[in-house]
């Protein structure tokens, strides 16, 4: 009976960073690297999948160190935990992706500035166990994740008419192009914030007529 | 909850300043083991990848070419290079060992960081006949059109490098020494102008040095 709350509030700490806490449509953190490298749909999903990996590493280590680690210099610890995980993803992807490692340039090395990060680590994984930590750190990149590629998708197929470099429309079509310059990154955020909060607000509503 | 978090902070003793330092330490010093594991891991791959990006801008730059040799400044003139230097250029050859031209490589810092491209340089026609960016880190979706934008590329299919290579903006281009700009990239397309300009009042006179003193490549040109 317990192990069956455990597993369904497990379920939760994962799902609740893919949806109803997504870091970048609820949360509005990682600003900077979910407007910048989301021109185009590949670049949101390594951009993601990047900063998944670093923030399930320094989860899993933060929360394994979290009693030795003394509350006054926990940040510190962490941003060295950080930095060290990023420089490594930085170093693999230069020596295996190139391509990508191109594509996304210094936004890599700013993953270490990413506030979704740190802020897992200090509202999370400093005061939960190993498991729940990696739990709560893999739904929140993959919801990073599905946010930068939603974003990327959307501004590539309508500023360069393509979606993961393939043609979709044809030579008639004629790109957006602002979409893919930086206005059109806050136009396409805008707009999903928007999609977010209506459909919060009707979870809401809805939960208060039942109630 | 606040208040509840706050308690504990209270009640634990203050942990001294030997530990915070301590813990610190340890941190820095397990993190630099790591950091520089990873970097020696992936350095032999991370270099292998460079030679093999340049062989490839070489060949590229330099249509027709099968083979290279590499060329160093040392006063003011072209000498085999021996080991790996700062400045180099490369002079390229054909299947039948037929002189293709020189590939030269240039830096500029861009609008973010360096900027550094290779050209092939068609000294007979004192042309660039090749182009290709070999890092930037320009703006994803404005300055890094300088890769792979068609219309700028074209730009560097046959651009003459006598007089100075100037930037015009995008559609005006008359003069074979004009470069047509990228709307919206201009301070990356300026770049490239300014690495090509400063790339060749280097290169340019040793090149020709070097050629007066074996008349027998320009005999070899394989392009007329």
């Amino acid at each position: 009976m317990s192990n069956e709350v455990n597993g369904s509030q497990n379920m939760q700490e994962f799902l609740k960073g893919l949806w109803k806490e997504n870091p970048v449509f609820v949360a509005v953190l990682g600003m900077c690297p979910s407007l910048a490298v989301t021109n185009s749909a590949i670049n949101g999903l390594a951009m993601g999948l990047a900063t998944t990996f670093v923030l399930i590493g320094s989860s899993i280590l933060v929360s394994l160190l979290r009693k030795v680690i003394p509350k006054q210099v926990r940040i510190t610890t962490y941003i060295v935990i950080i930095a060290t995980f990023v420089t490594v993803v930085d170093f693999t992807l230069q020596a295996y992706f190139p391509d990508i490692h191109k594509a996304l340039g210094a936004f890599i090395s700013l993953i270490v500035v990413n506030c979704l990060i740190l802020a897992r680590q200090e509202s999370f994984a400093s005061k939960n166990g190993q498991w729940r930590s990696f739990l709560d750190a893999s739904g929140m990149g993959l919801g990073f994740t599905f946010a930068l590629f939603t974003l990327g998708a959307i501004r590539e197929v309508l500023g360069n008419g393509s979606l993961f470099g393939v043609s979709l429309f044809g030579k008639a079509f004629e790109p957006w192009i602002v979409m893919i310059l930086p206005p059109g990154g806050f136009f396409v955020l805008g707009l999903l914030l928007l999609l977010f909060n209506w459909s919060a607000q009707r979870r809401k509503q809805r939960k208060m007529q039942t109630a | 909850m606040s208040t509840e978090e706050q308690m504990t902070f209270d009640q634990e003793p203050e942990p001294s300043s030997f530990r915070l330092i301590a813990t610190l330490g340890v941190a820095g010093f397990l993190s630099g083991l790591v950091l520089v594991s990873s970097y020696l891991w992936t350095k032999p791959t991370i270099d292998a990848n460079k030679a093999e990006e340049q062989r490839h801008a070489i060949f590229r730059v330099l249509p027709g070419t099968a083979d290279f040799e590499t060329f160093t400044l040392q006063d003011g003139q072209l000498q085999t290079a021996t080991g790996p230097a700062e400045d180099r250029v490369f002079l390229g050859r054909d299947t039948n060992a037929g002189f293709t031209g020189f590939a030269i490589t240039g830096e500029e810092p861009g609008f973010s960081d360096i900027v550094t491209v290779i050209v092939g340089y068609h000294p007979a026609d004192q042309a660039i006949i090749g182009y290709q960016v070999l890092d930037c880190k320009e703006t994803p979706g404005l300055g890094d059109k300088i890769i792979r934008n068609e219309g700028f590329l074209a730009n560097f299919s046959h651009l003459v490098v006598d007089p100075e290579i100037a930037l015009v903006k995008n559609g005006t281009k008359k003069q074979p020494n004009e470069v047509d700009g990228i709307t919206g990239a201009t301070i990356s397309s300026r770049t490239v102008v300014n690495l090509l300009n400063n790339a060749m009042t280097k290169w340019k006179g040793p090149i020709d040095a070097y050629l007066q003193a074996h008349p027998e490549l320009e005999k070899t040109t394989g392009h007329e």
